[in-house]
């Protein structure tokens, strides 16, 4: 009974929050049990991610994402079966067929840009695709995410300064986790919010509690209307906090004590969205229950697909170096 | 069923892992994704979940012990199940490692002799020393215009226009007066005068031309060819079939055949005819050893197939006597076509227990091919042709028809079969083509 | 046929590309206005517009990265980087981004962009206007390098390399920008990417090169004529993909062969060239594998003894060759 957002639309964000989350999980026992080489993990980012993909139109729209955006992907179209085969290296991996490391997302029916590891390389590629909308007059929107320390890259600066310069249809997302790995926002940046860097690009910066999905997407929503309006881009600033370790090579007790993360913790964006809609009448526990089976099945169904899946053949990777090669992919 | 527990990767450059603590006991029941263990890295301290649920039977690696990521650190399973004893750790490839592809040279090292000592030639470039080991020149007698007297490859053409005008000069008839007699002195008178004078040839040149290396492929086929013919004792027979009844059974089965996506050759017959001919007289199917004759349970047919101008390679087909007519066609299709792309593997050309030759390709219409050691015998097929024959009506009286008709020549080694034997065998081959019927 | 300069040509490339297909556009510092510090873009932003021709921030990284997004949607930018020195900042775009995206995405996602600069010294430039960066990139799979020597070739190749789907570096020499003319063909026409010229036939000798040297090569090789000696010159015009069976035709035929670049020597592009002749031609060469470049010394110099020092011109080439040729 939210005022913008309809029921079906609010249970929705909840679902693909809990599928992110509980295939999230798996992952990290997955690398645990010695079945996959690598993960890097959402977890305590849900909440902003499903606001940012509700505030766009899905499918028109485009995307440049970076690693942590799962949920994000999840609710554009992208299935646990394929980031099941991202993450075990499988043949039919939509994102790279096994060339990058998992979640590293391309998924061109989605329009989501393929992108690397080099951080902020994606924001001047936003302006890119915003320059080239306005270019040919269309009303498409272009979101582009980075976390906090990739502000501190020449490439943002010069991205978000295009943007601003000609007015382009983009919203340059800041997920500030606090941490870039071990490095805290202090030593990242002299601005208490990272969102207050646009100001000196000439551009609206707006700080949102990136916790709660709803407090989210009004912000998102404000401002890609505002793009898509001819108004120009606009930075927005998701403070969130990064539950895990950066990845699953990362050993974060060496720069963060227990105590912060359980304090952390207790905003956890999962919990909140699920009291928020249980107060609404719109979650009940065998609602809850129902969610929960019908996720550990997606997402059993999903380690089982990736399993079985066969690897590329490994003359898969002399191509395509050249686009006149892609047929053979 | 039981499942490891293996030490996880925990890390991208972390190759092993020390367990710090056991979580449960031998004995102990655990749950799938339960906490079974702590590990600590250089890089990470984690607690590893349980691959499955079940008991942990056994515990494999002790705490405070270290070991490479993959290792088994414990078993899982129902109370009771067996553990794999002496089971080889499964170390986890999560990196597959390029395969280094053997270079293979093209180049051949022809350095040339190094000419008399009476002049020294200088430095001799590659292209040089390739020219001069083609057209068999002797470097002393060439003039340097290089730097420092060396020879270029431009002297090296220079040399060869001058040596190819000299040439055609035939070499002078020795005269009559410096050529020797037979040496006898008084010989009968007449026949001093019956006898024709002695004829002059001029001494031999050393011979000139082009000298080609041999491919491996060539030195192989020469040993084995060779080595073959010291070994058996060659015979030959030949027969000849009737085909009409072949010829009718193809042209009838030919789409057919090739919907199902095989191509029908005369060789699929003629292979057929073989294999029944060998169930008959198993015999033929041996090999010759010191021991004794060895007959093989199996019928490996080779086809002999050429590849081109290197060479010809005998690709077998293993337990060709299963085989229906369609799938000895499917096979012959098959290891042809990878015996002229160089697709054969290792395994596809050994094995071999009896060999057709379709040596009729080329238009020989009877051969005496050499045996593929170490068969007993090898079937050589020639060309088929239409050919004038005698037929016996159904009241004894000789009429001319006009029939395909090809020969069939069997070498076999003498050593193990006599000449009835052969020729039972041969016969059969024979009778099977001229009733054929699938 | 017309005959015009170096630059001219370029220009006449790109006003044709332009006309031709509207995904076209031009982004660069200085190119809309001022028609480029070269002029290479003279007329085109009153003909075109401003969403044609785009007058970009002081940001060469983003250039490339913006005409790189760009492209992702499916125009066709043409990036102008001002001077060659300062293409570094858009090393990573380049090399992590562009070069890789076809590859990284399984064919998904293609980068067809052209990134032009003038490269090269003899201007007065010193070290920072007078570069050589083939070397850089040519190293790059999933780049294509393209360097033009004369008018006719440079609209044409520059005309390919707008319509290749790959991204494509084309560096225009500058020294030549005005004082290299030629005839041009009337009409449309392509010069393909990945081919090498036979721009002078001989028995003698095979002298590979590229961009500004081709210039004094040619110079070079009609010195050393009148003493009898034959050069065959190749101008390789792209070098990435590299044209193998022009270079190698050509060697097995002279057996000699001279690599000439201005870029310094030590892992400047004539090394790999140098290389697929030792590996290719072993059996057909008669001296060993010359290389003529620039010094191994940081820049060309501003001061015009020192530029003159470092910079290949017909004598030095003409020196080389008489030298291969005596051996």
């Amino acid at each position: 009974m939210d005022g913008t957002l309809p029921d079906q639309t609010l249970l929705e964000m909840y679902w693909t929050m809990l599928l992110s989350r509980r295939l999230d999980e798996r992952a990290w026992a997955l690398h645990r049990q010695g079945k996959i080489a690598f993960h890097i993990s959402a977890i305590g980012h849900e909440a902003a991610q499903i606001a940012i993909a509700s505030a766009i139109r899905r499918g028109y729209d485009w995307i440049a994402p970076y690693y942590r955006d799962l949920t994000l992907m999840l609710a554009l179209g992208y299935t646990p079966r394929e980031f099941m085969l991202s993450l075990m290296g499988k043949k039919g991996d939509p994102s790279s067929g096994g060339r990058q490391m998992p979640s590293h997302w391309s998924l061109k029916r989605a329009n989501v840009i393929s992108h690397s590891a080099p951080v902020a390389t994606q924001t001047s590629h936003a302006a890119g695709i915003g320059l080239a909308i306005k270019l040919r007059g269309e009303d498409k929107v272009v979101i582009t995410t980075v976390g906090e320390g990739s502000t501190s890259q020449g490439e943002w600066y010069e991205g978000v300064n295009w943007a601003a310069v000609h007015q382009l249809p983009v919203v340059f997302i800041i997920v500030n986790n606090l941490y870039a790995i071990s490095v805290r926002q202090e030593q990242q940046m002299a601005v208490a919010n990272a969102a207050d860097k646009a100001l000196g690009l000439g551009l609206p910066g707006v700080s949102a509690d990136g916790m709660d999905f709803l407090a989210m997407y009004h912000v998102m929503k404000e401002a890609v209307e505002r793009a898509r309006r001819g108004e120009g881009p606009t930075v927005v600033e998701a403070k969130v906090y990064r539950i895990t370790p950066h990845s699953s090579d990362d050993d974060d007790r060496s720069y963060r004590s227990r105590e912060e993360v359980e304090q952390f913790k207790q905003r956890d964006p999962l919990v909140i969205a699920r009291q928020h809609l249980e107060k609404q009448g719109l979650l009940t526990p065998s609602k809850i229950e129902e969610f929960e089976q019908r996720a550990r099945e997606l997402v059993e169904d999903a380690v089982r697909f990736g399993e079985s899946a066969p690897y590329p053949d490994p003359e898969e990777a002399a191509y395509p170096v050249y686009a006149e090669e892609v047929p053979r992919a | 069923m039981v499942t490891q527990v293996v030490m996880p990767q925990l890390g991208e450059s972390v190759v092993e892992g020390t367990v710090t603590k056991w979580l449960k006991q031998k004995g102990e029941s655990v749950q799938e994704m339960e906490a079974l263990l702590e590990v600590t890295t250089d890089k990470v301290d984690t607690e590893i979940p349980s691959p499955a649920s079940g008991m942990l039977l056994e515990i494999l690696v002790p705490e405070g012990t270290t070991v490479q990521a993959g290792t088994v650190l414990a078993w899982i399973g129902e109370p009771g199940e067996e553990i794999p004893q002496g089971a080889v750790p499964i170390a986890q490839d999560l990196q597959t490692k390029p395969e280094s592809i053997p270079q293979r040279s093209e180049v051949e090292s022809g350095l040339v002799m190094a000419p008399s000592p009476e002049r020294q030639v200088g430095f001799i470039s590659p292209v040089v020393a390739r020219m001069a080991k083609e057209h068999q020149i002797d470097l002393s007698q060439v003039k340097g215009s290089g730097q420092g007297g060396r020879i270029t490859k431009k002297d090296l053409l220079a040399y060869l226009e001058a040596r190819q005008k000299q040439e055609p000069a035939a070499v002078a008839a020795q005269p009559i007066w410096e050529t020797p007699a037979d040496g006898d002195l008084f010989r009968p008178t007449e026949l001093v005068f019956g006898q024709p004078l002695p004829e002059v040839t001029a001494p031999t040149q050393p011979l000139s031309g082009r000298l080609i290396p041999f491919t491996t492929m060539r030195k192989a086929i020469a040993e084995h060819m060779i080595a073959s013919k010291h070994t058996s004792a060659h015979v030959t027979t030949v027969m000849e079939a009737d085909l009409s009844r072949v010829v009718a059974h193809r042209n009838a089965h030919l789409s057919e055949f090739a919907q199902q996506g095989a191509k029908l050759t005369y060789t699929a017959y003629f292979a057929a005819a073989a294999i029944a001919a060998l169930k008959a007289h198993p015999l033929v199917n041996s090999s010759f050893t010191a021991e004794g004759l060895l007959i093989h349970p199996q019928i490996n047919l080779g086809i002999a197939a050429s590849v081109g101008e290197e060479g010809l390679i005998v690709p077998v087909i293993k337990h060709a006597d299963s085989l229906s007519l369609l799938g000895l066609a499917r096979a012959i299709n098959d290891l042809a076509q990878r015996a002229r792309t160089r697709q054969l593997k290792p395994d596809e050309v050994r094995g071999g227990t009896f060999t057709i030759t379709n040596h009729g390709v080329g238009g020989s219409l009877f051969a005496t091919p050499i045996i593929n050691q170490p068969q007993c015998a090898i079937l050589g097929v020639g060309v088929i042709q239409k050919r004038v024959v005698v037929i016996e009506d159904e009241f004894g009286n000789d009429a001319l028809a006009i029939r395909p008709m090809v020969y069939l020549s069997l070498t076999f080694d003498h050593r193990i079969l006599d000449g009835a034997a052969a020729d039972a065998f041969l016969a059969k081959v024979v009778e099977r083509l001229e009733n054929f019927s699938a | 046929m017309p005959e015009i300069t170096l630059i001219e040509a370029i220009r006449q490339a790109m006003d044709e590309e332009l006309a031709r297909d509207e995904r076209v556009f031009i982004v660069g510092e200085d190119v809309g206005k001022r028609g480029g510090v070269f002029r290479a873009t003279q007329g085109l932003y009153e003909k075109y517009g401003p969403k044609r021709v785009i007058d970009s921030p002081l940001a060469e990284l983003s250039i490339v990265g913006v005409g790189i997004g760009a492209a992702l949607y499916g125009m066709r930018p043409i990036c102008e980087i001002q001077f060659a020195d300062f293409i570094h900042p858009a090393f990573n775009q380049i090399v992590n981004e562009a070069a890789k995206m076809c590859y990284r995405s399984n064919g998904e996602w293609t980068v067809p962009m052209v990134i032009r600069a003038p490269y090269g010294g003899g201007i007065g430039g010193g070290l920072y206007h007078s570069q050589s960066v083939e070397a850089f990139f040519a190293h790059v799979p999933g780049l294509k390098v393209v360097i033009p020597s004369n008018p006719a070739d440079a609209k044409g190749l520059l005309k390919a390399a707008v319509r290749d789907p790959n991204p494509v570096l084309y560096f225009e020499p500058k020294k030549g920008y005005r004082l290299i003319k030629g005839e041009v063909p009337e009409g449309e026409y392509l010069v393909p990417l990945g081919k090498a010229r036979v721009s002078r036939q001989g028995e003698d000798l095979t002298l590979i090169t590229y961009g500004m040297t081709h210039y004094y090569a040619l110079k070079a090789a009609q010195m050393v004529a009148a003493e009898g000696i034959e050069t065959e010159v190749i101008d390789l015009r792209t070098l990435l993909p590299i044209d193998r069976e022009t270079i190698l035709q050509s060697v097995k035929k002279t057996a000699r062969a001279l690599i000439v670049h201005e870029d310094n020597l030590t892992g400047g592009y004539g090394a790999e060239i140098a290389a697929i002749l030792a590996e290719q031609a072993f059996m057909d060469l008669d001296a060993p594998i010359k290389r003529l470049a620039g010094p191994d010394v940081p820049a060309v110099p501003f001061s015009h003894p020192m530029q003159d020092w470092f910079m290949p011109n017909a004598e030095k080439i003409a020196a080389a060759i008489r030298e291969l040729a005596a051996f």
